[in-house]
Formats: structure tokens, sequence, C-alpha cells
């Protein structure tokens, strides 16, 4: 697989370590009420789904910047790819 | 040698010795050993996989599914190679494979009369009981009896490379549509790939007798090559198969770079190639396909272009006395050019019924009818038509029509789809994206045809990559018949009618794997394993469908075809490792000391990416336990020095160091201050341990870390996602900096007056001035900048010492001459082990991603008062139980027995199972220190069991020890040592 790097352009997917889900992005918040539920639902479920999927993959071979990468299961089509940092600015995380 | 046709494409005056069973033959450059070995009049070349039946050559290319032969010999022997595209060289041997005796007369012949009783699925149906029987008994005859060739048993002597290369369009397939493909598209001023599996490029064209622009086919392709090997945007790799088609336009090629040579000379044998192509073009061609008759195996039955091959290309003729069956136009063309060759037929059968589509002399033309059965064991004597005629030929030439090439198109998820015009599967569904296909693996027959698709292909391909197209006109050229009214099984009665030559899958297997169920395509192909083995039933599959269909009363298209997978032909396994073999399977780092530890008689292990040494042999110790044991002994009593380069070290800076510090530990790290270490306890996300280890603090925002040697690589990973991630606005930095510095542990009560012996003197390490867990930037002999830690792992009075890299081995030899006076020792891996167990350091045997902080005894170092990753699930209640296992030491009872790691703890007396299990040995040492063997492990409630005894009970090595439950900290308990 190629993986179109936002900054350094198309790299082979062999460069990249692989992690799965982007919704390991979304770390719950510890002070929530439910929190213990929500970590482990964080820590454990995943979807699996035939088409499209958001996942990470960390350019260690490389730049070392952390990428979520929107593939198509059933093709491997890759419709984005973003720096995972930004992604996650823009979802509202910060320290 | 028997006589040579005129013409054809071999070198006469190259001629070539090679032997085939021991047997002299020749050949010319330009043959290959089926071509050699027709030439030679050897009609029998290889028994079968299942009943050992006699079998000759049936194709001229990497479809084969007979002539499979052992080539060279010795450790170069590679069996299963296919004669039709092995190229002949001069001293050539090949053996024939899967006969016991002689290959004429193989005594293993007589499983052929069995056959009523081996039919689809018998090992399944016949080998049921005893059950004892199998291991014994059936699986080793079945194994010596069917089979293939043999390995040598010995190291593959050759080297093989990896290659990658780029292009905007590859063109895979040399024949008319790939040579006006490739051409097009390098005009247009696209970088092209064009290649092919043949040595000989040019397809069909060379074994036709067609003209193209009023040259020969053959003479055509051939000026065509050169012009594109001239061309500097155009790789032209010949011998090379495309054998698979993988995601965003990556292709597999397989690129035989020696095997037509006597010797690869030290180069690579083969290159497996990964090519990057912005577009493909699939011009992959046709196979012929078979008639499933009576007896359609015997030597001398062959595919009716391959005929046509060996006649046009080789200038052999497989037969003194031929006939043909054909169900279409293309047959037809068999008997033509073999007639202008000057080949005796004997008959030109077509089951069509047709008017003739010529004549030749003293031979009998028969139409509407077919071959029903054939006789001649060792090699063809006669036919038997449906009409009852008998006509004697020793080759019959079979034309069953022709299946585009489509398995690269279904690498990735196109089925291919039934066109009733050409009876036959053509490229369907998805294509693998960026691929067209043109010429007769589109189904394209006619040779103006495949030109112009090559040439469109081309011109559609590279204007979409936005090149303008080039005007290239395709050669003038005439389109052939090849008109076809199927016709796939002729029934005989009881004569088998072969479908998969490689298997031995007979009509009648198809026929019983249906009535039994097997009624898809799929459960077909596993249940009489048709289309399977090292052709992947590229002459068989068609054919066994269109049974399979007849035998439901189903349409073809309505039973289906199973895909095809990479790879298309057989590749190696050494080109697929190719120089990742032996040592260099994977990269590996030397530490700083290595040459040093060599020097010193270091015996090395790999621990992690690492080569460390794993303990230092003296003249006269009698095995690895000597010096481990003097090491030991030495540096508790003295001091020792061990190269501890290889855990990783992250140098950590930002105004948020300290924060971060504090959500990827999960012990508080926000008051550390400037020259302070602390030990740190990393947990993942479910609140497992992931790693441990410490954390300096060299100035105010700056730290290093620590990691253990094997998790270097995926902690940083892990920080790494922390601070992009979670915490994306934390002003911190990381980088790995374990190769930078190269850093050795000092261990022993000699420990200091060692190191102020290399120490600048204006820094003060004395006990007040550098207490136990400092650290601080110092400088070494005489002025090198150097850090050091004071950290023990051993349990010793201990420091860590620092030097940029390029110092390292300076530093170790300043460091023993240093050591001299104190008797100072090196210690290795082993010695290190042995320390850590004594004191209790949990290291990777403890760490094994099942062990929470509790476990470990360290509970309590997970701060109440922060976030951190992993806290949240490390309170999870079942975590927290009261009878949780806890790392405790063991000491055997009787103190002359040595323990076991991997035993299971019982309680005395309780059955050894599942629901009795206490916990398990984790880490077992010899202790030199204390004289007798001791072991850390994991107990349940262990840490309130100090002094119970339990067994320690072994399953796999049969031993049962009574254990003491005591203290993990065997020396030292208080840390005096470390403070001293």
């Amino acid at each position: 697989m190629i993986i179109n790097h936002p900054l350094l352009g198309p790299r082979d997917s062999s460069e990249f370590y692989h992690m799965g889900d982007a919704v390991l992005m979304d770390r719950p918040d510890p002070e929530a009420e439910n929190a213990a539920e929500q970590f482990h639902d964080y820590a454990y479920l995943r979807d699996n789904p035939a088409g499209e999927y958001r996942e990470l993959w960390y350019h260690e071979q490389g730049d070392r910047s952390w990428l979520v990468v929107t593939r198509d299961t059933l093709t491997h089509e890759i419709s984005s790819v973003e720096l995972a940092r930004e992604v996650a600015r823009a979802q509202g995380r910060s320290k | 040698m028997t006589k040579r046709l005129d013409g054809g494409l071999i070198d006469r005056s190259k001629p070539l010795n090679f032997t085939f069973n021991g047997k002299k033959m020749q050949g010319f450059q330009g043959d290959t050993l089926a071509s050699g070995l027709i030439a030679n009049g050897q009609k029998i070349v290889g028994r079968s996989f299942k009943y050992h039946r006699p079998r000759g050559i049936f194709t001229s290319g990497s479809e084969e599914p007979n002539a499979l032969v052992q080539l060279r010999s010795g450790a170069h022997q590679e069996p299963n190679t296919r004669a039709t595209v092995a190229e002949l060289f001069e001293g050539l041997t090949a053996t024939s494979q899967n006969h016991r005796g002689s290959l004429e007369n193989d005594i293993m012949g007589g499983i052929d009369l069995l056959s009523p009783f081996l039919s689809a699925g018998f090992y399944y149906k016949t080998f049921m009981w005893p059950k004892s029987f199998w291991e014994k008994v059936y699986e080793p005859f079945i194994r010596s009896s069917a089979g293939l060739g043999r390995l040598s048993m010995e190291v593959d002597p050759d080297s093989y490379d990896k290659g990658h290369a780029h292009c905007d369009v590859l063109v895979i397939g040399s024949g008319p549509a790939g040579l006006m493909a490739a051409l097009s598209a390098a005009k247009s001023g696209a970088e092209v790939i064009f290649a092919d599996e043949d040595a000989l490029m040019g397809g069909r064209l060379n074994a036709e007798t067609f003209e193209v622009g009023g040259q020969s086919g053959s003479e055509w392709a051939a000026a065509t090559v050169a012009e594109l090997s001239s061309m500097s945007n155009v790789r032209v790799m010949n011998r090379t198969t495309v054998y698979g088609s993988y995601d965003h336009g990556i292709y597999g090629a397989l690129e035989r770079r020696t095997d037509h040579l006597v010797s690869s000379n030290g180069k690579p044998r083969q290159i497996a190639w990964k090519i990057y192509s912005k577009r493909a073009i699939l011009c992959a061609g046709a196979t012929e396909r078979s008639i499933a008759f009576g007896n359609n195996d015997r030597p001398g039955i062959m595919l009716s272009g391959s005929v046509r091959t060996y006649a046009n290309r080789f200038a052999v003729t497989p037969g003194q006395s031929v006939a043909i069956l054909t169900n279409n136009d293309d047959g037809w063309r068999t008997a033509a050019d073999l007639h202008a060759k000057g080949v005796d037929l004997a008959a030109v059968v077509d089951t069509r019924d047709t008017s003739p589509l010529g004549s030749f002399t003293g031979a009998s033309i028969v139409t509407g009818a077919a071959v029903k059965d054939t006789k001649g064991r060792k090699g063809l004597q006669n036919i038997t038509l449906t009409n009852g005629q008998t006509i004697q030929a020793d080759c019959l030439a079979v034309a069953g029509g022709w299946n585009p090439n489509v398995h690269l198109t279904c690498h990735q998820r196109g089925r291919p789809t039934w066109n009733e015009d050409l009876s036959a599967f053509v490229p369907g569904g998805e294509l693998p994206p960026g691929m067209i296909v043109a010429g007769s693996a589109n189904g394209t027959y006619g040779l103006a045809g495949c030109l112009a698709e090559g040439r469109d292909a081309a011109n559609t391909t590279v204007k979409d990559l936005g090149f303008t197209a080039s005007r290239t006109q395709a050669p003038k050229a005439e389109d052939e018949a090849s008109s076809v009214t199927p016709i796939w099984h002729v029934p005989a009665g009881k004569s088998r009618c072969w479908i998969d030559l490689q298997n031995d899958v007979s009509s009648k297997d198809v026929k019983l794997a249906s009535s039994e169920g097997y009624r898809s395509v799929e459960l077909l192909k596993r249940y009489t394993t048709l289309g399977m083995a090292t052709d992947q039933g590229k002459t068989a599959n068609v054919l066994g469908l269109a049974v399979l269909a007849e035998a439901q009363g189903k349409s073809i298209p309505e039973t289906g075809t199973t895909i095809f997978r990479p790879p298309y032909t057989p590749v190696a396994m050494g080109a697929l490792g190719g120089r990742a073999v032996g040592l260099d399977f994977r990269p590996f780092r030397l530490t700083p000391s290595h040459k040093w530890a060599e020097e010193n008689g270091a015996t090395f292990v790999e621990a992690g990416m690492w080569l460390r040494a794993q303990w230092y042999a003296k003249t006269g110790e009698q095995g690895w336990r000597d010096s481990v044991d003097r090491e030991v002994i030495a540096t508790r009593k003295s001091v020792g020095i061990c190269d501890v380069t290889t855990l990783g070290k992250i140098d950590i800076q930002g105004k948020d160091a300290a924060a971060f510090l504090n959500k990827v530990y999960a012990n508080a790290f926000g008051k550390l201050a400037a020259g302070k270490v602390r030990y740190g306890l990393m947990l993942r996300e479910d609140g497992i341990v992931m790693d441990d280890g410490t954390t300096a603090c060299m100035a105010e925002n700056h730290y290093v870390m620590t990691t253990t040697t094997a998790n270097a690589g995926p902690v940083f990973r892990h920080l790494d996602f922390c601070r992009q991630v979670l915490y994306p606005d934390m002003d911190v930095h990381i980088i790995s900096v374990t190769d930078g510095w190269a850093q050795f542990a000092v261990a022993g009560p000699n420990a200091r007056k060692l190191l102020q012996k290399v120490v600048d003197e204006q820094h003060d390490i004395s006990n007040e001035g550098f207490p136990f867990m400092a650290c601080g930037e110092i400088s070494v002999c005489g002025g090198v900048p150097s850090r050091l830690f004071r950290i023990s792992f051993s349990g010793e009075m201990a420091y860590e010492i620092a030097v940029p890299s390029q110092y390292g081995d300076d530093m170790i030899r300043a460091l023993m001459s240093a050591g001299e006076e104190f008797d100072a020792v090196p210690y290795g891996t082993e010695a290190l082990g042995v320390m850590r167990i004594e004191k209790g350091h949990a290291a990777g045997n403890e760490l094994t991603g099942q062990t929470s902080a509790l476990n470990l005894g360290l509970g309590g170092m997970v701060s109440k008062n922060k976030d951190c990753i992993g806290k949240t699930l490390s309170k999870r209640p079942d975590m927290n139980r009261d009878d949780v296992w806890n790392l405790v030491g063991l000491q055997p009872v009787d103190k002359s027995v040595p323990l076991n790691a991997g035993a299971h703890f019982l309680e005395k007396g309780a059955e050894p199972n599942m629901t009795n299990d206490l916990g398990w040995m984790t880490s077992v040492a010899y202790s030199p220190s204390l004289g007798y063997s001791i072991g850390l492990g994991f107990v349940k409630a262990g840490s309130t069991r100090k002094g119970d005894v339990i067994r320690a009970w072994d399953a796999m090595r049969k031993k049962d020890v009574d254990v003491e439950i005591v203290s993990a900290h065997f020396i030292d308990p208080e840390g005096e040592r470390l403070r001293a």
C-alpha cells in the first residue's frame, strides 16, 4: 500500500507502524462519572467495518508523524491522510 | 538427436550438451529443456503425482502441468522445475521425479491399478481408522508414494536480491498487444517498464507464422524490442514474471538473472521486484485448454498451440505422425504449419459439423467426431474416434480453445465473466485500480485486433496521466480465424478422462465430488485438489468447471469460477527472502565496547536489536556458569563493569516535559529536581505495566528517560502518540539518543574509587556530593563530556557513566585500566541477570504484558493525586483482589536442588490442575552470593505468605520441588549498599 503522507508525499506502507482504530484518539475524561466504563470501551471495544475505516498509522521509519488514515477495508482505497495532531486539536484535545 | 525441422529461432551454431537421467543429449542455444528433450526423442519425462502414470510434455510454457523435473544437482538442486520454461545451457543436468526405479519402469506404477479405490477424497474416507495407523502407517506411505520433486536438504548456495522500480506505465506481456502498448506508451514520453516471463520477447509472434508489417512476426517483435531497448524512458525486462497485483499500483515481479547460465558466479540468481506503477496494461495473452477424453494424458498428447510452438520456434516435432483434435479454427493452423514444415499428419479431427478448413496429403480429415480413447502406455500409439475409427499416431495435438490469462485481474476484487461467443472467461468485475487489459488476455484473439488494442490501451493510459498520445500506427496484419464451438468432455466408458494432469483429477472425480455434495466450485477444488499445486490449474480450471456444470445440469456462468491469487507462477522462498538470510535476517547493532569485548573472550547474545556480551570466559573455566559466577562474585566483592548502552535513552525537553512525564508514568514526576534520578513505572491504558526505567532530570525542562532494551522502540512510539495525539498542545519534544551515548554500569564497593580515577577532579562524586539517585553532567579523562547517574540494577553501590558514542571504546579501556588495581571485571548479561534476581528487580520475564503494578509489589507507586495513562483501568476490582499474584522470592527447601523457570506453584499435596494453580516461577538463577538456586515468581497473595512452603511443579521437565516463599530481595534488603 502507499500512504500519501501530508508532509512527505506518497510513502510505502512498510515504513509505517499500524496501530488500528482512530477511536484511540478519544481518550475519555478520567474525571467523568462513568470513567471506568468509558475507559473499558476505549481500551477494548472496536468496530470492524466493511468499508470506510479511520485508523492510526505512525511513520516510524520516517518523520515519526502519527497519521489518521481513512481507508476502505474492502478496496484498500485511501481517501484521506491527516496529521493526527491536527485532527486531535480540531477535536478539542489540548494538554 | 532426431532430425530437426527447418527454420526456427534456435542458434544452430551453438550446440549445447545436457543430460536427462544421466543420458547424454544435445540441443541448441535458444532451446528450452522441453524442446531439447523432444529433439532427443524423449517421450516420458515424469510420473504423475498420484497414480504414477507416465507423462510427457504437455505445453510449451509456464502453464505446464506434467514436465516437472529436478534441475541441477547438489545444493543447487531445484525440484519441480518446468522443463518448458527452463532454458538450455551447456552442461545442464536434469532428472525426472516421483518414481522408484527407472522412469520407464516405475515400481510404483502399479498404484494406477488401485485407482478405483483412490478417487477424490479417498484420504478422508479410507484412512479414518484405526486412528493410530495414521501417523505410523498411512501418512508415511502416502508421503513416500505421492509427491513431486525433492529438496536437496542443503543450504541454498545462491543469493537473491530485492529490487524496487517505479514507472508511469507497466506493460505486462510482450506479445503483439504488449509490444504495441509498450511502443505507444514509450513514444508518448511516459516512463515504461516492459516485462515478459520469456527470455525471448514477442509472445506468440515467435510461435506462429504470422506476418506483421511485411516482416515475419518474430522479426517485427525483435525489431520492436530493440527499438524499445534503445529508448531511455523504457526498461525492458525479459525473464521477468509479473506474478502479483497488489494495492495502489504495486506489482510483484520475479526476474531470473542467472537461471539460464551454468553458474551464478556470485551474482544474484533472482531478483524479486516491487514495481510501483501509476498505470498497468495487462497483455498476458491466453492459455490453450485441453479436452477431456479417454486416456488423454499419454506422452505424446499435447496442446495444439504448443505443438505449433515447438515446430515454428524450436524446429522440432513432438511426433513423426501427428493427429489433431480440435473444436475450433485454431487447430487447423497447427495442421497447416506442420504440413508446411514437412511433418506427416495422420488426421485432423474437428468436433464441429463443419466443412474441412484444409486438406493434407495422407491425413484423414474427420468432422463431427471426436477422439474417444487412446492407446500406448509409454507413448501414444493410436487414437480411437467416436465414429469407431482407429488411427495410428505418435502425437495428438489437442485444440480445445483458448482462455484469456485473467489471473492478475483477479488479484484484488476482479471476478472474471463468461463470454459466450468466446466460450471463455474474460476480465470482469472491479479490476485492480489503474489496470487495463488488452489483446488476448482481454478476449481479443485476432492479431490485427491485438496490435490495435495494445496501442489504444496505451493511448488511453498515457492521456490519463497527462501525456500526449503518440501517433504510433499499428503495423499491417490480419485477424486470423478463431471460431470455436466448445466441447469439453467426451465420455469414454471405463477409461478415465483427465482434467487436471498435475493432480491426477479425472472427470469421474469431478462428478463424484458433485454427487457427494461438493457442489460449489471452491469446494470442488478443496475436495479434488483440482487447480492446485505449481501450475494452479492453468490448463485445467475451465475444463473442470465445464464438467462440474455438466454434472449439475447448469451453465458454466451459473456454476461460477474460482478466482486467482498471487503468485501467477511459483516464486522461490529464497527470492522472497532476498538477502535477509542467516545473520542478515534482520539488522543488529553492536555496542560501543563490542571490539573490546571480542578481544576479551566475550560470548555474545541477541538482546532486542543488539548483540551484547553474555559473559567473558577466562582460560581454565569449564563452562558459562564458571564465568558468570566469577563475574558476580568479583562485582559484589570489588567492582564490575557492564556495557548498558542498549537500554533505550530518550531525551525529553520542553516547558511541559514534567507534566508530560506525569501523564506517561504512573508515579509522580512533577517535583523531580535537577540533578536527580527517579525510577518510573509506565502503564498501558489497560492498567498493565508496559515498561520501567529511570528518568533523570538533567536541568529544568530537560529529562533523559531510560527504557528496557527490548521496549526502546515501542516506548518511543507510545510517547510520540501521547504528545502528538493525546496532548497535542503540550510543549514537549523527544528524540532517541540511545545510539548517541555509550553507557557503562560501574558497580561494586570499589565503584567510586575506580570512577574517581577517570572523572575529572573538579567533579565531586563522593557519597555526600553525589548521593544515591544523583545525576549530573561532568567530564572524564581530561575534558570528555559525560553524564553520570548514580543508579543501580545490581544492588551494589553503582554508577552509570555515559560518554558520546565515539568515545565508547576508549572509555571501556580507560575504565578497565583504572580498575586493574581493584581487580575489576567486565560482566555480561548473564551476571547482570543473576544480580538483578538476587536483588529482586523485575525484568522482561516479569513484565509480560499480564502484570499490574500491584503484581510487582509496586501498587503504591500509582499516584492517587494525578491522572496518568492506565490509572483508571488499573483500579478495576478484579485487578485489586486480595489474592492477586504478588512477586516474591523463592528458594528450595533442599538447597542442593536447582529451580526451574516456568514451574507452576501448588499447595503441598494439591492436584496439579488449573483450579489449584497458585502462579508460576518467572526467573531463576544460581546465586553465587548465596550458594544455591533462587527464583522470582508470582504467587497468589504471595506477599502475605512469607515462610510458607509450596510446590514448584514443572510438568515439562518432570520436576517437583518444595520451595519456600521469601522476600524477593535476597541481597541487601535494606538497600545499605546502594547508599554506601
